[in-house]
């Protein structure tokens, strides 16, 4: 397994931003959680992958992110910064908004005034301007989103990689978020690896959603999503959008 | 849960109206107007006032009335089954706040002890405080260090202190410093315990978090693992001072050399049988061991207080 981190350039074939090429991974205990996953991300292109509980979905991101290592296979990352979002938005408890959006620019050593700038400009981003001295502990659900959000954004990373970051959210908090993630993903380019339960939520997000099948996981179709961005939030109930929603669905009961 | 909004936010009301959709309860309307609360109206101002009564009488008025009968138990136990010839052992409550507290020349003495008490006492906790979050956090760096030298603080622990005062005798006499090791080795363990115990409870998707961006092992000590364990590091802090109240007095019961503290006192007016000076030392005594309690209590409130709430686990 190759993991290499350079910042994107003329590297003749590997110009995607992620590529995983024949991945698997056996955890000690016998367990096979992935077995024979491709896949690529595009710089600048939104991937969302959706399938059942258990079947290697947030595998795929450890080993993207390097918090777990592969068995076999080889990685690719091509950016000199990954945004990570966890399902939990594990803000530090006793630090307010402001110092939990400027915890990743201290941990990487960002110089001083530069940092300030960005946490400004994160926060703003998240549309959370005004609320810099709340503590975690003060804010909604939702709200704590935002912040772990920004958090990421400070280090404007060319890759995302998100692990059902939305799941715990009422539906009303989720398409407004998904909203927004759209008009940051517009307005900063990244590439984006997309994890999520929710079906309409990966169409609605994504350029191509892949859908995994369970134990031992791996990538069992790809839906490419024709729709241009910018998105109108009504794109949800139109015939066309049901209509992918029903594909992907098949899929996952196909499984 | 509440949020406060203050005139910045107000200030920024368009930023404002974008975060508002999640809406904490009660804090900001859908529309982006901050919602101000409503200033108290009378029938408000009557229900508080119902519940601050309701506060009064039961976090002082009930408990006031069990030391009202506790007094009055103490009254007829010493008027009524004690002789004049037993009644050192309980002498009637007004003679001992007469001879041990109103009678000044006895009570300067006894605030005097106090005085060394206390002194010893805070000795003891700051540098079982030092020794203790060090040993901590070394048990911290390695699972072998931890299982090395955590059963040896339990044995420190367990060994009565009585037994080991004869020996610190032999080493360090009879005056400050054994009273001062007494303390130490008394709250040592509380200190070691919730200090590793809050090291090792952090979050595993907040290491996680530091991992993606690799920090060194101090980075990740001082911004995440140390303020995480503050709110246990606090709970060993307040068991460890009632304990080194304890020590003190224990320590100075056992080394009589120096100035005299309230344990000294304890011990030669027990053989003076002076009951009415002994038991006014005992409340003295007892109080110390409240106020320390309750300071350590205040002082955890005000650290962490702001953002540690037990009951949201």
């Amino acid at each position: 397994m190759t993991m290499t981190t350079e910042p994107p350039g003329p590297t003749g074939a590997a110009t995607a931003a992620l590529r995983f090429a024949g991945v698997s991974k056996k955890f000690k205990d016998g367990t096979v959680a992935l077995t024979d996953a491709d896949l690529t991300v595009a710089p600048g292109e939104f991937v969302s992958v959706v399938g059942p509980s258990g079947c290697g979905k947030s595998t795929l991101l450890r080993i993207a992110s390097g918090l777990d290592g592969a068995s076999t296979g080889e990685v690719d990352v091509h950016s000199k910064s990954v945004g990570y979002v966890f399902q939990d938005a594990t803000l530090l408890p006793w630090r307010n908004v402001r110092d939990n959006v400027r915890l990743l620019a201290e941990l990487d050593r960002m110089e001083k005034k530069e940092r300030d700038e960005r946490v400004r400009d994160a926060i703003d981003l998240v549309g959370l301007t005004g609320f810099e001295k709340h503590l975690p502990h003060e804010l909604s659900g939702g709200m704590r989103m935002r912040v772990s959000l920004a958090r990421s954004m400070v280090l404007n990373p060319d890759v995302f990689l998100f692990d059902e970051p939305f799941g715990a959210l009422d539906e009303i908090t989720r398409e407004r978020l998904n909203d927004e993630l759209l008009r940051m993903f517009r307005q900063r380019g990244f590439a984006a690896l997309f994890i999520t339960h929710s079906v309409q939520e990966a169409v609605f997000l994504s350029g191509r959603v892949l859908v995994m099948t369970g134990r031992p996981g791996r990538v069992k179709a790809e839906v490419p999503v024709p729709f241009d961005y910018p998105r109108p939030p009504d794109l949800r109930y139109s015939a066309d959008f049901a209509a992918l929603c029903g594909e992907v669905s098949r899929h996952l009961r196909d499984v | 849960m509440t949020v406060d909004v203050g005139s910045d936010a107000t200030a920024a009301v368009p930023a404002v109206a974008a975060a508002a959709d999640e809406t904490a309860p009660g804090a900001t309307a859908p529309d982006g107007a901050v919602a101000v609360p409503a200033a108290p109206a009378p029938a408000t101002a009557g229900r508080s006032w119902t519940r601050f009564r309701g506060a009064l009488l039961n976090k002082f008025l009930l408990p006031l009335s069990v030391f009202a009968l506790f007094i009055g138990v103490w009254y007829l136990i010493s008027g009524l089954t004690l002789t004049r010839q037993q009644r050192f052992m309980l002498p009637l409550p007004h003679d001992v706040v007469r001879v041990g507290i109103l009678d000044w020349s006895n009570f300067k003495v006894t605030l005097e002890a106090l005085r060394y008490t206390v002194t010893v006492t805070f000795l003891g906790l700051a540098i079982s405080i030092v020794l203790g979050v060090l040993a901590a956090m070394l048990m911290h760096q390695a699972k072998w260090i931890e299982n090395s030298l955590y059963p040896w603080a339990i044995v420190l622990q367990t060994v009565p202190i009585l037994a080991l005062t004869g020996v610190l005798s032999f080493f360090f006499g009879f005056a400050l410093t054994s009273r001062t090791i007494v303390c130490v080795i008394i709250s040592f363990f509380p200190i070691v315990s919730n200090t590793l115990f809050g090291l090792q409870s952090v979050d595993r998707g907040m290491h996680e978090l530091f991992t993606l961006h690799r920090p060194g092992r101090l980075t990740r000590l001082w911004k995440l693992e140390l303020p995480a364990a503050l709110p246990a590091m606090f709970t060993g802090l307040r068991n460890a001072a009632g304990l080194s109240v304890i020590g003190a007095i224990v320590g100075e019961f056992f080394f009589k050399q120096g100035n005299a503290g309230l344990g000294t006192h304890l011990s030669v007016f027990q053989s003076r049988l002076e009951g009415e000076r002994l038991w006014a030392t005992t409340l003295v005594a007892s109080l110390l061991g409240i106020i320390v309690f309750v300071f350590f209590g205040w002082l955890s409130r005000r650290v962490v207080g702001r953002w540690y709430q037990p009951k949201r686990g």
